[in-house]
């Protein structure tokens, strides 16, 4: 069995708007392997939500494009598929968990009639149907199942209505889960159980998890392997741990800076990211990140960075791993150019 | 291509200075709305024919040879012609003179309610959402009771007590119509006076009067004027509906609900005394209607930064 | 859900009764004497005032007539004395129906499919049509669209005829005039709140379910985007029914609406007065009706959650 249910190679796609083309995301490439989670890290507007919605190409078309690369789900390409053969795949194979509860339940449709939906026109018996989503509806934490399953939205509490969107991406049993910031319009001790409801499920049904998320605290919680991105780009991925205690990307580094952890002192000063990120109008040519990077050089602004691999499943998209870089903290000993830079190839 | 070298590769840290320059230039709230204005050719159509008609309006009449009301019993029913542009009526007035004339009343009455009904309705909306309380309390249930009452049929009655005329139809007009702007502003104040940057400015001691000046009004005009816009169509609407069933303005006088309602009485035999004046009135709503499109389009705060 | 109705009926029946008062003093106030025509006596004419019970101080006036109203009599014509409100509506209003009913089946449903069909294929062609469609109508005044129709229609090619009630053909040209100005309305708003309504989170949801495009069209746009087309029934009503006063004049139709502008114009007083309330009742009552549909339709209004 394929060891990667999910693979994007590649991946570049634009929106046309009326200052010109907006290319949200660039060259993007990751993996999702069977079982496991994986978070996507990044500020607001760095592609995060663009590149996921790009997998079950929910992106509104036009005025979003594929300007290349390749989406393989289990091997085969999805942006070959005809709109047959994506139906079967968006709510049957690959689920799809939405950023806002509030906006993204019909609110003229019954909760259980917006579950049951997901099985309409893949000929499954309708008593089974039902009895399927109660069940799921008891499997994701929502009491009195019976009664919710004939209210509307608007009924329910914000977290109630987050676990009716995690009911409706996994009442088919996907293979697959995308979730778009699950947590970010929840209160913490929602959030708290909500994620642990999504451990609680891969453990259950071994379902691959992708999280997107900006939240630092959520990713330690969760996740296997990590992609941090940066103005539509892949700046640094690998294990939860080379993430974190292994750092490789000034970007990274700077994400960790800037949020307050236990063993933080009393006096001790968060130091944010200045700046804003890049305007996807007229990216940079170099490096996104160069503007705001304490370690940026010349070579940043002019030339994008290569990609090394500094650890076994460690990858970064920097110059400070050039062998002509000055010694920094983020230098690692065993860096080994992956992808030359498109400065090469000119 | 430049081979790397070294000395490109020296750490000189952050250059915040670069991000800002590459960020979009900003527009104020008017510029931005005026440039997608200027950019919507069909209202800038509509704002065209609209200065058009007004101008024929004013001066038209004025340097015609004839006068709206003088007939002429060797030109009853005339065909258009140079003498007669559009033509003349049953008892041989001119239609263009008179056309303009009703222009001009037509115009001037769409113009002069529409103000009156928003300039009312937002005052007391604005106080009501503002101020809230017992006030508010009172003032809705009467509008809301109001708002139920089919308005025309009080225009028509307050018409038939008042006589006809052009006074007489601004007042029917507006007795009725700030309801639905009074609904809209009170509305728009009450969500407005919620908001952060309000709350902000209270807590920082501005005072009232600076809130509803510099916070509320600016962010509840464009929609105001769009608003106004609309109604003005629906004001000269009901001037010609008025007109038509004898109650607004009647001949001599004229207006272009007069001229519909005796041009369509020879609809058979001279097609021309209602099709010329129905040409100019369609287009003008057309022209209005297009206007207020455009200024909808333009002030939308959704719609900012985009085309 | 019984107290939204309840809600509601309270408010049309408060609304009626600001309605009729309002009615009642306006017509009070209308200049002129009753009987000042040269052929009666001055003892004739007091005579009738007491018959009519104009003699009686107002406040009375108004008890004795909201007696009568609650009692279901619209009152009287001063100028036939044998013909009541009652009978005059009786004999009218079928027709006014007849053509309000035609008019509305004709101007909604071409309207929500222009609306919907413009939404689905915005940007080309057929989008284009439609809007020129919806803002074209927009423009017109429904008596000079009831002109323009009888010249090119009936005058000019002879096709459908003009005047008149009296069967399938004669129905169509004063619907199509009476409902054009709805139909765009209501075309405009549909297409606007599909627009709307495609952009909102909802559909991507739907969207991430693999649903058919037909589905989400019908079940999830359609069903959310018709709303604020429902909001604006009352007013439609009200403006189509307004509209009867001048196409059944214009078409020669023995309706309520003919009759109501002849009351005016003959200036009879009691039966504008009793027409008047009697329109004011049906259209609370419309209001009242789309109210409760609407509460049935939107199920975020029956809380009074919006």
């Amino acid at each position: 069995m394929e060891d990667k249910i999910l693979e994007l190679k590649n991946v570049v796609y634009s929106f046309h708007t009326y200052g010109g083309e907006v290319k949200a995301v660039r060259d993007v490439s990751f993996e999702v392997r069977r079982g496991e989670i994986l978070g996507i890290v990044g500020e607001s507007g760095c592609g995060k939500s663009v590149t996921a919605q790009c997998i079950l190409r929910l992106n509104p078309e036009p005025p979003g494009f594929f300007g290349g690369g390749e989406i393989l789900f289990d091997g085969k390409d999805i942006l070959k598929m005809s709109n047959k053969e994506m139906r079967k795949l968006r709510g049957g194979d690959i689920g799809f968990v939405f950023q806002d509860p509030m906006t993204s339940l019909n609110p003229t449709m019954r909760v259980g009639n917006q579950i049951e939906e997901v099985f309409l026109g893949r000929g499954v018996d309708k008593k089974f149907v039902k009895e399927r989503s109660l069940e799921i509806m008891k499997q994701v934490g929502i009491n009195d199942a019976e009664k919710r399953y004939r209210q509307y939205p608007h009924e329910l509490s914000g977290g109630m209505k987050q676990r009716v969107m995690i009911a409706i991406a996994l009442v088919s049993k996907p293979s697959l889960i995308i979730c778009d910031e699950p947590t970010t319009s929840l209160d913490v001790t929602i959030e708290a159980q909500i994620l642990d409801l999504l451990l609680e499920l891969r453990a259950k049904m071994g379902t691959s998890i992708i999280i997107i998320t900006h939240d630092l605290g959520v990713i330690a919680r969760l996740c296997d392997r990590v992609v941090v991105m940066y103005g539509g780009k892949v700046v640094e991925k690998g294990l939860v741990d080379d993430i974190f205690y292994d750092t490789a990307h000034p970007y990274t580094r700077g994400l960790m800076s800037s949020i307050a952890r236990l063993d933080t002192k009393k006096d001790e000063k968060l130091s944010p990211i200045e700046g804003t990120p890049p305007d996807l109008f007229a990216p940079p040519v170099g490096c996104p990140f160069a503007a705001r990077c304490e370690f940026a050089m010349d070579v940043c602004k002019e030339y994008p960075p290569e990609t090394y691999q500094v650890g076994e499943e460690h990858e970064t998209s920097c110059w400070l791993q050039h062998a002509y870089a000055p010694e920094t903290v983020m230098r690692k000993k065993n860096a080994v150019v992956l992808e030359k830079g498109e400065a090469k190839n000119d | 291509m430049a081979e790397l070298s070294k000395e490109m590769f020296v750490i000189h840290g952050k250059d915040l200075k670069e991000m800002e320059n590459i960020s979009r230039p900003s527009l104020t709230f008017w510029q931005d709305a005026w440039r997608r204005f200027r950019k919507n050719k069909t209202a800038m159509l509509g704002l065209f024919i609209i200065a058009l008609y007004a101008l024929l309006a004013i001066f038209a009449p004025m340097v015609s040879p004839y006068k709206f009301s003088a007939t002429d019993s060797s030109a009853m029913n005339a065909l258009p012609s140079l003498q007669h542009l559009f033509g003349c009526d049953s008892v041989g007035r001119d239609q263009w003179t008179r056309v303009w004339m009703g222009a001009r009343v037509s115009l001037s009455i769409g113009l002069v309610s529409a103000l009156v009904n928003m300039c009312v309705g937002a005052v007391i909306g604005g106080l009501c959402g503002y101020y809230g309380g017992k006030l508010d309390m009172i003032v809705m249930r009467i509008v809301d009771i109001l708002y139920g009452i089919p308005s025309l049929i009080i225009t028509i009655l307050v018409m038939m007590v008042l006589g006809k005329g052009v006074i007489a139809l601004v007042v029917a007009l507006c007795i009725v119509g700030w309801i639905g702007t009074c609904r809209f502003v009170r509305g728009e104040v009450y969500r407005l006076k919620e908001q952060d940057f309000v709350l902000a400015a209270k807590v920082m001691g501005v005072s009232d009067i600076v809130i509803i000046l510099r916070h509320i009004i600016p962010n509840i005009l464009g929609m105001l004027i769009t608003n106004m816009c609309m109604a003005i169509p629906g004001a000269i609407f009901q001037e010609a509906f008025l007109s038509y069933i004898g109650v607004g303005i009647a001949a001599p006088n004229c207006s272009w609900g007069v001229l519909a309602k005796e041009g369509i009485q020879y609809l058979r035999i001279y097609p021309h005394e209602i099709l010329i004046p129905a040409l100019i009135i369609c287009s003008t709503m057309l022209a209005l209607n297009l206007l207020g499109d455009g200024l909808r389009d333009a002030v939308d705060p959704r719609l900012r930064g985009t085309e | 859900m019984l107290k939204y109705i309840a809600k509601r009926v309270v408010a049309a029946i408060l609304t009626l009764w600001a309605l009729v008062t309002i009615v009642f003093f306006l017509v009070r106030l209308l200049p002129g004497e009753p009987f000042t025509s040269a052929k009666l006596t001055a003892e004739v004419a007091a005579n009738m005032n007491a018959y009519y019970g104009f003699d009686k101080p107002l406040w009375q006036q108004y008890l004795t007539y909201m007696g009568n109203l609650l009692q279901g009599n619209f009152g009287y014509s001063m100028k036939y004395t044998n013909k009541t409100v009652n009978y005059i509506i009786g004999q009218t209003f079928p027709y006014s129906a007849n053509l309000g009913i035609r008019a509305l089946v004709f101007a909604v449903s071409f309207g929500l499919v222009l609306g919907i069909i413009a939404a689905r294929k915005r940007g080309t062609k057929i989008d284009f049509f439609c809007v020129i469609v919806a803002i074209v109508g927009t423009s017109v005044p429904d008596f000079i669209m009831g002109a323009v129709l009888q010249y090119f229609f009936g005058i000019k090619w002879g096709l459908l005829p003009i005047a008149k009630y009296e069967g399938f053909e004669y129905t169509i040209l004063p619907s199509v005039a009476l409902g054009f100005y709805t139909l765009a309305s209501v075309s405009r708003i549909m297409r606007s709140s599909m627009l709307e309504v495609t952009s909102q989170d909802y559909i991507k949801t739907a969207r991430s379910k693999g649903l058919s495009e037909m589905r989400i069209t019908c079940k999830h746009q359609i069903r959310n985007a018709i709303m604020p087309v429902m909001t604006m029934m009352g007013p439609t009503v009200a403006s189509v029914l307004t509209g009867t006063f001048v196409i059944e004049s214009i078409f020669v139709i023995p309706g309520m609406g003919k009759y109501y502008v002849d009351s005016i114009t003959n200036s009879d007083y009691s039966m504008v007065l009793g027409m008047t309330v009697f329109y004011g009742f049906f259209l609370v009552l419309c209001n009242l009706i789309v109210d409760i549909l609407y509460g049935v339709a939107d199920p975020r209004v029956r809380i009074g959650k919006r």
